[in-house]
């Protein structure tokens, strides 16, 4: 990364002079792009982070924003790489706060004309602090329909990193689903302790097929491959599992998250001189976009025509806000 | 009981090959370096180089088994690195063994991301499939116990009689425990220590990357940071647990594996009231008691750690 050298006498003496010579130009003359930085502590592949990256990405690819990131820096580093891109003169600062929401609060007092959205589990700070997290429980509860009509043992199995309310929403809400369709579904549930052990996470999903488990709920890498492996079907999370892990035949749908709308509505906001410390929850659910249900590609002919049609209706009253699908973060549990 | 009934389910011996196998090419590995009189902390990141290269070769076109030979020679190739420094300069190997792993699995991301810059999900490979043994596969229990498995996990198996051969039955092994109890006494022989010592190093990092490239080429079919998830810390374990002993590196990692295919099952019982990182805990809790049993008998070669350097007196 980029670091400002000494500044000495002289130095300070030319820009302040073209620091105040720009105060003097026209605004208008640096309207237009916004400087926006991504800061991630895992690489850009890993898929949550990549669901940030794509939206920036795809901002700066429109022209919006100027986009610059920093990848797999540590907790023990983010403050410093925070700071360093608040001093550097971006607007916008998307990360994670998730190990550091109270030192990423500091920064942003300290600098109160840099918005920051951040993914955090507690309250927007201030006045340029806001905050989300990927609330797409709304799809996976659409997927738990389509697995409970499709399970022939009545048996789901799934398989999770660690049992934290984003992932715990997202379980219950599955869980939920199959039992609205199928009363008779029961469940096998583990946690891998790892947020990328597909070894591991295939023996977990590999132990619960031999328990009589024809279904299986991919919160992690690795599951698909043991679906694949055992013959049997599988649901995606987080990002299209079907087409970007190898789930042809495997994967009936995923239930995906878009972080584009709520990018975009902070990108607009902060051009527009209005960036508020808001909780952008909702910018992470299906009414507003920001998760959706992955097509069911080759599995659109298996699914039944009855559940298909639920599942648009459901969706539809969803989006509508005349449904709400529980939240539920309490750690789930196997029923069987 | 539920608990029991799992040991008598042939999936859980199948599992516990498949954990064991990676675990058995790292332990080897260290074992090796260790006897020759070399700690070598490199293993955490070999293994993260190995799973890379092996991947990458076969992600490239190559062959499986060419994507072994290449993680075994990038393997090779950091032990000599660490060989260099340890062996030759005398360092400290924890030191550079340290230093190796940083290098090692940061160099691994590094090339991966050069070659594949992608945002997307890491790309996957065709991985090694099960062979079916005619007659042996498709035996009741046995069969999908034992004779379900990848050519990769029948060559860590494979590995071990190997090793005990090498180690205790030829010259060149009788040369490596010389070099890791007395290395003076070899060096009288008229054999050089350093050219010992790097060999097995050598060696023992190659299979080291094995275990690494078992991960992404066997188990799974992709390469992601940090996905050797501590298993070569385990494997240092492992050694010491097996009191540098081969044979009991074997029972070790089976013991390992074994815990870890229990308790992905027992996690999974329904209406338990222990939670789901007691279990997570289990493999390496039950792992630190029975090291602690056996430490009593503990023999560990004697100039490990000590760098020969020529004509000092000791």
């Amino acid at each position: 990364m980029k670091r400002f050298g000494k500044l000495d006498r002289r130095h300070f003496v030319q820009l302040a002079t073209v620091a105040a010579g720009a105060a003097v130009l026209p605004s208008a003359a640096f309207a237009g792009k916004i400087k926006v930085a991504g800061i991630y502590t895992q690489p850009i592949q890993q898929k949550w982070d990549a669901r940030l990256h794509l939206a920036c990405d795809a901002a700066a690819k429109a022209g919006k924003i100027d986009y610059k990131f920093s990848e797999k820096v540590a907790n023990t580093d983010y403050v410093r790489v925070l700071r360093e891109y608040a001093e550097s003169g971006v607007q916008l600062i998307v990360g994670e706060a998730f190990g550091i929401s109270k030192e990423a609060r500091k920064v942003a007092d300290d600098y109160p004309n840099v918005a920051f959205l951040m993914g955090d589990p507690f309250k927007p700070h201030g006045k340029n602090f806001a905050v989300f997290d990927n609330y797409i429980h709304e799809p996976c509860f659409l997927m738990g329909m389509i697995a409970g009509s499709m399970t022939k043992s009545n048996k789901i199995g799934m398989v999770g990193g660690y049992p934290i309310g984003e992932v715990n929403r997202l379980f219950h809400a599955f869980m939920n689903g199959a039992l609205s369709v199928n009363p008779k579904v029961q469940f096998k549930v583990n946690f891998i302790g790892s947020w990328y052990d597909p070894p591991k996470a295939k023996e977990a999903a590999f132990a619960q097929v031999e328990t009589g488990v024809d279904i299986l709920y991919a919160e992690r890498a690795g599951v698909v491959d043991a679906a694949r492996e055992k013959g049997i079907l599988a649901f995606g999370n987080v990002n299209d599992m079907n087409k970007e892990e190898n789930g042809k035949d495997v994967v009936v749908t995923s239930a995906l998250w878009h972080m584009e709308s709520a990018i975009n509505n902070a990108i607009d906001e902060v051009a527009a001189g209005k960036f508020k410390a808001a909780n952008y929850k909702e910018w992470t659910m299906m009414a507003k976009g920001g998760a959706t249900l992955a097509p069911y590609y080759e599995f659109d002919g298996k699914i039944s025509a009855d559940i298909k049609a639920k599942v648009a209706a459901l969706q539809a009253d969803i989006m509508a806000g005349k449904h709400t699908v529980e939240i539920n973060d309490k750690q789930p549990k196997s029923t069987f | 009981m539920d608990w029991l009934e799992l040991f008598i389910s042939a999936g859980f011996w199948a599992a516990m090959l498949r954990i064991a196998a990676p675990l058995i090419f790292g332990t080897i590995g260290e074992l090796v370096c260790e006897r020759a009189g070399v700690l070598n902390l490199g293993i955490e990141g070999i293994m993260t180089m190995g799973a890379m290269t092996g991947w990458m070769w076969v992600f490239q076109g190559g062959s499986l088994w060419g994507g072994v030979m290449f993680a075994a020679f990038v393997g090779a190739m950091f032990g000599l690195l660490h060989a260099i420094f340890v062996v030759h300069l005398g360092l400290s190997q924890h030191v550079s063994g340290i230093g190796i792993t940083l290098l090692a699995s940061s160099l691994s991301y590094f090339v991966f991301r050069m070659i594949l810059p992608d945002s997307t999900t890491p790309p996957k490979i065709t991985p090694f499939q099960p062979i079916n043994i005619p007659g042996l596969s498709d035996l009741p229990f046995f069969g999908e116990a034992f004779f379900s498995h990848t050519p990769l996990t029948y060559l860590a198996l494979a590995i071990i009689p190997v090793a005990i051969y090498c180690i205790y039955r030829t010259p060149v092994g009788r040369a490596v425990r010389m070099a890791g109890e007395n290395p003076v006494a070899l060096e009288a022989q008229g054999i050089d220590v350093l050219h010992i010592r790097t060999g097995a190093v050598m060696v023992g990092s190659a299979l080291m990357a094995i275990g690494g490239a078992y991960l992404t080429i066997s188990a799974f079919d992709a390469f992601f940071f940090g996905m050797i998830n501590g298993r070569g810390w385990i494997c240092i374990a492992l050694v010491i647990f097996a009191s540098w002993k081969p044979g009991r590196a074997l029972f070790g990692a089976l013991l390992f594996a074994g815990l870890d295919a229990f308790q992905v099952r027992a996690q999974q019982l329904a209406g338990g009231a222990i939670p789901y990182q007691f279990f997570l805990m289990l493999p390496y809790l039950l792992s630190i008691g029975a090291m602690i049993v056996i430490s009593k008998s503990m023999r560990y070669p004697k100039a490990l750690l000590v760098p020969f350097r020529r004509g000092d007196r000791i």
